[in-house]
C-alpha cells in the first residue's frame, strides 16, 4: 500500500480531474445552449434587448469573490486560519450578493415587459442566466458547508483538497459568466 | 466531494486506498445495497438492465401482436392490459406509448446503463489495476439516481394516460404540448424527469470511468498497454460526458415549453381547432440538439461491444489482436466523427442540400475506421486456434450483426437514398442490426465471457448454445425482410398497415417476423433463467483463469473482495495480447520482459 502512495503523489488528485471532466460536461450544456441562441438570432421574430444594468453590477461583484477565494486558498496554505475563514464568509456573502443582483436585474427586466413568454430572446435570457445562477447556487451551498467545518472544534483540516477543489470551481463559474455576459453582448 | 477526504489528515494524496473498508464490518446493507465496491455496483447495473430489457423486451411482442394482423382480437390481451386493449383489441395510444418505451428502455435502459454501467464499473479497476474507481461515493450515486430515474420512468407506465407516447426521439410539438396527444401529459413529464435522472447518474459515471482509466492505473500500466476494453469503455464515457449535457439542455428547454409557456419549440400551432399563443420557436432547433446527443449515443452503445469482442476474440483464438494501434486509432475516429454527423438523421426537415451534402460525407468516412475494425477482428481470427465458448460465438455474431447492419447505413448515410428510404421499415432494420442486436450480442459476450469472475461460477453451456443459435438466426428472420418492406415503402411507427392497399401483400411477412419474434424472446427468458439459476447453482470456478487470458483480473482471487488483490497491486510489464508467443500458450501482462524474448 506504502508504494501506491508514493506513486500517486506525482499525479494530478483523482478528485480535482473529476472537477475537470465535470467542467468540461458543463460547458458542453452551455455550449449547446449558446449555439441555439445563435441558431434562433437569424430567425424571424427575434428581438434585440439590452442587458440589465444589474447584470453588470453583479459582473463586478463575482470578479471580486473569485479575487477573495484565491485569498482564501492562499491563507489555508499558509496556515492562517482565522483569515481563511474571515475570507470564506466574505466569498459566500459575495455569492450570495451576486444571485440577489442578478434577481434585481430579472425583475426590473421582467417588470419592463420582458417576461419570460413575451420572446424567445427573452426566454433564453432566462433560461441560461438562471441555469448559471444555479451552478452559482451550488457553489455557494458548497462554501456554507466548507466554512462550517473550519469552524467546527472538533474535525482539523491539512488535506488542500478541498479548498483546489472550490477555488477551481469558484474561478469556473466566474470564467462562464463572463463567457455569457460577452456573448450575451456581442451575439445582440 | 466526500466527507471521507474532508476528514483526511495524513496521505492525503492516496485518496484511492482511503476508501477501503475490507477492514470494516460490512453490514448486508453497505455490502449488497449501498455499496461502494464497484463490481457490485456492477452487478446492480446489470440486474437492473437485464430486468428492464425483460420490460422493453416483452413491449415489442405485444406490439408485434399489433403488427401481425392489425384486425385480430384477441381477448385475454384486455385481462392483461385492461382499457388499453378494450375489446382485445391494442388501443392505438397504446400502441405508440409501447413503441415509444420500447425506445426508450432498450436505447437508455438496457443498452447505455446496463451495458456500460454494468461493464465499466466491474472492467475498469479489475483490468487497470487499481483498487477501486477513483470516487466510489460517486460511483454508488450514480447508481442510485440511475434506479431512481428507473423508479421514474416505470411509474410512468401506470399513470391514467399511459406513459409517454411521441417516439423515443420525443420531437416536439408532440412532446412540447399537453393536449396533443394522451401520451403528452403526466407521462411525458414523467419521461422527461426519469431522463433528467438519467443523464445524471451517466455524468457521474463517465467522470469516474475517465478519471480512474486515466489516473489511477498501475504501475506499469501505459496506455498502450491497456486492454481494447478500457479503450473502447474511455471513448464511451468521453462520449457521454460531452453529449448527454446537450440533450439535458434540450430537455430543459422543453420542460420550460410544456410547463411555463415559453417558446422555444412551437410556433404557430392549431390544437383541437384552438389557435396556440405560441410563436417564434422551432421544432427543428429541438431536433439539432436532441440528436447532438442521439448520434453520440448510438456510439455509446456500441463501442463497449467492440471493445469487449476485441478482447474475447483474441482470447479464444490465442492470438495477439491484430492491428492494436489501429483499434485504437479507429476508435478514437470514431468518436470525433460522431459528434460530426448528428443532421444524417434530419435529411428530410428542410436540412439546406449543401449542409446535407457535408453531412453525407462525414457519415460515410466513418466507414472507414469500421472497415478497420472487421478487418482486424476478422484477421484476428484467421488461423487462430479457435475456441468456441459461448462467448466466443457471441463475439463472432457481433461481428457478423455489425457488417451486416454496417452496410446499410451506407445506404442510408446518402441523403439522396434516405429521402426515399426515411422513415421506413429499411431504418427500422438497419438500426436493429447494427446498434441493437449487435451491442446485445457484445453485452451477452461480456456475460458469458466475465461471468466467472463476477460470481465465482459458470453459466451453463447448453442453454448457452441454444440461447445463441435461436438468437442470431431470429435476429436475422426478424430483420432481413424488414429491408425489402422499407424498400417498398412501408413507413414505421404505423399501427395498422393493413388500411393501404399497397402494403397488404407483407401481410404473411408481418405474421412471420411477429412468430420469429415470440420464440426469440421466449429464448431470452432461457438466458434469464440461466442467469439467475447459476448465481447459487452453477459449477463452481476452481481455476483462477478459466479462459488462459492475459488481462489483470484474472491474477485477483475466484471471488475477490473489495480492493481486489489482497497484496499488492499487480505490476504490468508488457501489453494484454501476448498469446501463441514463443512457444508459450499466453503469457501474462504482470510477467517480466525475459531477455532473449522477441518483441510483439
Amino acid at each position: 500500500m506504502e508504494t501506491e502512495v508514493i506513486k500517486q503523489k506525482n499525479k494530478i488528485h483523482p478528485l480535482k480531474f473529476i472537477l475537470w471532466v465535470a467542467i468540461g460536461s458543463i460547458i458542453m450544456m452551455f455550449a449547446g445552449l449558446t449555439s441555439a441562441y445563435i441558431v434562433k438570432r437569424n430567425q424571424a421574430g427575434w428581438v434585440s434587448y439590452d442587458l440589465p444594468v444589474a447584470f453588470w453590477w453583479s459582473t463586478a461583484v463575482i470578479l471580486l469573490s473569485s479575487f477573495t477565494v484565491y485569498l482564501a486558498k492562499k491563507a489555508f496554505v499558509e496556515r492562517a486560519m482565522k483569515k481563511y475563514r474571515q475570507l470564506m464568509l466574505v466569498t459566500m456573502a459575495l455569492g450570495v450578493l451576486f444571485m440577489t443582483l442578478q434577481y434585481i436585474g430579472f425583475n426590473a427586466f421582467w417588470k419592463s415587459g420582458m417576461t419570460l413568454q413575451a420572446n424567445v430572446a427573452y426566454s433564453f435570457l432566462y433560461v441560461i442566466v438562471g441555469l448559471h445562477a444555479l451552478h452559482v447556487l451550488g457553489g455557494v451551498i458548497a462554501l456554507i458547508i466548507m466554512s462550517l467545518m473550519a469552524y467546527s472544534k472538533k474535525t482539523r483540516i491539512y488535506s488542500t483538497v478541498p479548498v483546489d477543489l472550490m477555488s477551481t470551481y469558484w474561478h469556473f463559474v466566474d470564467i462562464l459568466w463572463i463567457y455569457l455576459l460577452i456573448f450575451f453582448v456581442l451575439i445582440k | 466531494m466526500s466527507t471521507a477526504t474532508l476528514h483526511e489528515t495524513t496521505h492525503h494524496e492516496s485518496h484511492g486506498d482511503a476508501h477501503h473498508e475490507h477492514h470494516h464490518q460490512e453490514t448486508f446493507i453497505t455490502k449488497y445495497v449501498f455499496s461502494q465496491d464497484h463490481k457490485t455496483i456492477a452487478k446492480q447495473f446489470l440486474v437492473t438492465g437485464i430486468i428492464w430489457a425483460f420490460i422493453g423486451g416483452l413491449f415489442s411482442v405485444i406490439f408485434r401482436l399489433q403488427l401481425a394482423d392489425p384486425n385480430a382480437v384477441y381477448p385475454w390481451l384486455e385481462d392483461l392490459l385492461g382499457h388499453w386493449a378494450k375489446g382485445g383489441k391494442l388501443q392505438p395510444e397504446f400502441y405508440y406509448a409501447l413503441v415509444t418505451m420500447h425506445g426508450t428502455i432498450l436505447v437508455f435502459f438496457v443498452l447505455t446503463a446496463g451495458l456500460s454501467g454494468t461493464f465499466a464499473n466491474f472492467l475498469i479497476p479489475l483490468q487497470i489495476g487499481a483498487r477501486d474507481m477513483a470516487s466510489p461515493m460517486l460511483n454508488m450515486l450514480s447508481y442510485w439516481f440511475f434506479f431512481l430515474a428507473s423508479i421514474i420512468m416505470l411509474s410512468s407506465l401506470f399513470v391514467q394516460t399511459g406513459p409517454a407516447s411521441g417516439g423515443w426521439t420525443i420531437y416536439p410539438p408532440l412532446s412540447a404540448i399537453g393536449d396533443a396527444s394522451s401520451g403528452s401529459k403526466i407521462g411525458m413529464d414523467l419521461w422527461l424527469v426519469g431522463m433528467a435522472m438519467f443523464i445524471v447518474s451517466s455524468l457521474l459515471g463517465g467522470l469516474n470511468y475517465i478519471t480512474t482509466i486515466l489516473n489511477m492505473r498501475t504501475k506499469g500500466m501505459s496506455m498502450t498497454r491497456m486492454p481494447l476494453t478500457i479503450w473502447a469503455l474511455f471513448f464511451t464515457a468521453v462520449l457521454g460526458v460531452l453529449s448527454f449535457p446537450v440533450l439535458l439542455s434540450g430537455a430543459i428547454l422543453l420542460l420550460f415549453d410544456r410547463n411555463l409557456g415559453t417558446s422555444f419549440y412551437l410556433s404557430d400551432l392549431i390544437v383541437a381547432g384552438k389557435v396556440l399563443p405560441n410563436e417564434g420557436g422551432s421544432a427543428i432547433l429541438f431536433q439539432h440538439l436532441f440528436w447532438f446527443l442521439g448520434h453520440p449515443e448510438v456510439y455509446i452503445i456500441l463501442l463497449p461491444a467492440m471493445g469487449m469482442a476485441s478482447e474475447i476474440l483474441s482470447v479464444n483464438s490465442r492470438k495477439p489482436i491484430f492491428g492494436y494501434m489501429a483499434m485504437v486509432g479507429s476508435l478514437f475516429a470514431i468518436t470525433i466523427l460522431a459528434f460530426l454527423v448528428w443532421a444524417h438523421h434530419m435529411f428530410v426537415t428542410g436540412l439546406n442540400p449543401f449542409l446535407g451534402s457535408i453531412f453525407v460525407l462525414l457519415t460515410l468516412l466513418i466507414a472507414v475506421p469500421s472497415a478497420i475494425k472487421v478487418f482486424n477482428w476478422l484477421t484476428t481470427l484467421w488461423k487462430g486456434n479457435i475456441r468456441f465458448t459461448p462467448a466466443m460465438m457471441f463475439a463472432i455474431g457481433f461481428v457478423s450483426l455489425f457488417i451486416s447492419g454496417g452496410l446499410t447505413g451506407i445506404f442510408l448515410g446518402n441523403s439522396a437514398l434516405d429521402i426515399h428510404l426515411h422513415d421506413t421499415y429499411f431504418v427500422i432494420a438497419h438500426f436493429h442490426i447494427v446498434m441493437g442486436v449487435a451491442s446485445f450480442f457484445g453485452m451477452f459476450a461480456g456475460v458469458y465471457h466475465w461471468y466467472p469472475k463476477m460470481f465465482g461460477r459458470y453459466l451453463n453451456n447448453t442453454l448457452a448454445y441454444i440461447h445463441f443459435w435461436v438468437t442470431i438466426i431470429g435476429a436475422y428472420m426478424i430483420f432481413w425482410p424488414m429491408h425489402y418492406e422499407g424498400l417498398a415503402g412501408m413507413p414505421r411507427r404505423y399501427y395498422d398497415f393493413s388500411s393501404w392497399e399497397s402494403f397488404k401483400m407483407f401481410a404473411g411477412l408481418n405474421q412471420f417476423i411477429s412468430f420469429v419474434a415470440l420464440i426469440v424472446f421466449a429464448t431470452q427468458i432461457l438466458f434469464i433463467i440461466n442467469f439467475f439459476y447459476s448465481i447459487w447453482k452453477g459449477r463452481k470456478v476452481t481455476q483462477q483463469n478459466p479462459w488462459g487470458a492475459n488481462t489483470l483480473e484474472w491474477t485477483t482471487p475466484i471471488r475477490p473482495g473489495h480492493g481486489n488483490w489482497p497484496g499488492e497491486l499487480p505490476e504490468v510489464h508488457r501489453w494484454p495480447y501476448d498469446y501463441s508467443k514463443d512457444g508459450h500458450d499466453h503469457i501474462a501482462q504482470t510477467e517480466p520482459i525475459g531477455a532473449d524474448e522477441s518483441k510483439h
